[in-house]
């Protein structure tokens, strides 16, 4: 078990739930979405109780997120897609603390799961679509049809667009999914080298020098990836719903 | 392969995982080989817990976290503004204090030329007036003083006369003997004169 990369995957049912013959248990997973859930809300809600005019650190961890997010938003779908910000905050936070939960020893890495973050980015997908419709009607059908090309292309071009438009909501999850999927796997394999060439007595423990700089390194880099991705996340949900604010290019 | 055999051999669950896990592996038992995240009998629970975990989050961000940090970087947006704006008043009152203060000055400095003019003007026309009636005075001393002069010099000049006329009938009586009258010698003067 030691070695098996794996394992850190398989969701443990801890409190069995079946309803209709679904299997609805209350998992190692559930257990760290709520705890990602909880400890993002409970941080906001207290760091911010004071309602401090010169904020403390806490409060500006707080404050910065809010202001980081909302110029993301602002930047990319203009003032019109700020009525979208507690959805892109809330993708934000929930992916980058699941992801940040997940670098703790023993912790379950919620976004590794592909269905999770394919659900977030249905979520997101759902929104544009939905939103878009109601919006702006067959209008938001412009979408597919860019101005200005001329109409020998236009079929072509539609074909593209709809294609890169339906990879959306796949390129989204499957991005957040494998990389925090691969990094853990990495980690997982160069710590067990360590555990695994120092069983060989003297020669091994020097051996496993290396690989166990390596995992120190490896984890700095996935606390990067863990931002990163959910950065990227959240960038392109913000430009997903300028889609749906603005139809024609 | 290397996975399901490094899995079919654990002894010991995972301390996090506890005892629940022994319990899982025999329940999976038929899905043991799946590659967990593609393993389709847990999706109906994670998507659940998801929705519930992400939705109560998304409506406790949406309706009471978020409003609250917006709400206090609005009061700082408007207090700092207000500072600014009271900063601004207090400078435009300090420069039109500034303002005022100079116009005093330069008003108090008009009136202090404007009484020097006057006083040096008064003075002058003082010392003109005086200057005017001592040369008046002189005038009219010196006038007084010429006519005077005129007036001995007349008396000199008939003076003057009379001597010659004295002395001619002196000169004859003299040098002649007999007397000489005095209308003649007189006369005798006054063409010698001419």
């Amino acid at each position: 078990m030691a070695n098996d990369p794996i394992h850190q995957f398989h969701i443990a049912k801890w409190i069995p739930i079946e309803v209709g013959g679904l299997d609805l248990s209350f998992t190692n997973a559930s257990a760290f979405m709520v705890a990602t859930a909880v400890a993002t809300g409970a941080f906001l809600y207290m760091t911010t109780s004071s309602r401090g005019l010169v904020p403390g650190r806490l409060q500006s961890i707080s404050e910065m997120s809010y202001e980081f997010v909302a110029s993301m938003l602002r930047d990319s779908a203009g003032s019109k897609g700020m009525k979208f910000f507690p959805l892109v905050f809330s993708l934000f936070m929930f992916v980058l603390v699941a992801n940040l939960l997940g670098l703790f020893p023993y912790f379950y890495t919620v976004t590794s799961q592909i269905i999770v973050t394919f659900a977030l980015a249905l979520l997101v997908i759902g929104t544009v679509i939905v939103y878009g419709f109601l919006k702006h009607g067959f209008g938001f059908l412009k979408l597919f049809v860019p101005s200005g090309i001329p109409a020998m292309l236009v079929p072509l071009v539609v074909i593209i667009e709809v294609i890169s438009f339906l990879s959306r909501p796949v390129s989204l999850s499957v991005r957040l999914f494998a990389n925090m999927l691969a990094g853990h796997i990495t980690l997982k394999v160069f710590a067990g080298f360590v555990t695994s060439l120092s069983a060989f007595g003297a020669i091994g423990v020097v051996g496993a020098i290396l690989p166990l700089l390596m995992t120190v390194a490896i984890t700095g880099l996935e606390f990067l990836v863990a931002f990163l991705q959910a950065y990227v996340f959240a960038v392109l949900t913000c430009m997903y719903l300028n889609d749906a604010v603005h139809p024609g290019h | 392969m290397f996975v399901t055999t490094a899995y079919a051999q654990e002894a010991t669950p995972a301390p996090a995982e506890g005892a629940a896990h022994t319990e899982v592996a025999a329940e999976h038992g038929a899905t043991q080989g799946v590659f967990p995240p593609f393993d389709t009998s847990t999706y109906a629970s994670q998507l659940l817990w998801l929705a519930i975990s992400f939705g109560l989050f998304y409506l406790f961000l949406k309706n009471v976290a978020l409003p609250r940090i917006g709400g206090i970087l609005e009061v700082r947006r408007d207090r700092i503004a207000q500072d600014l704006d009271q900063a601004a008043r207090m400078k435009a009152e300090a420069d039109a204090a500034v303002a005022a203060y100079e116009q005093e000055l330069a008003e108090a400095k008009a009136k202090a030329n404007a009484i020097g003019n006057e006083a040096s003007n008064v003075a002058k026309a003082e010392a003109e007036a005086k200057r005017k009636e001592v040369e008046a005075g002189l005038d009219q001393k010196l006038a007084a003083a010429e006519e005077r002069i005129a007036g001995i010099k007349a008396s000199a000049m008939s003076g003057v006369g009379a001597i010659a006329e004295e002395t001619a009938s002196a000169i004859v009586e003299s040098l002649v003997g007999g007397t000489v009258e005095r209308s003649e010698a007189a006369a005798a003067v006054k063409a010698a004169a001419e």
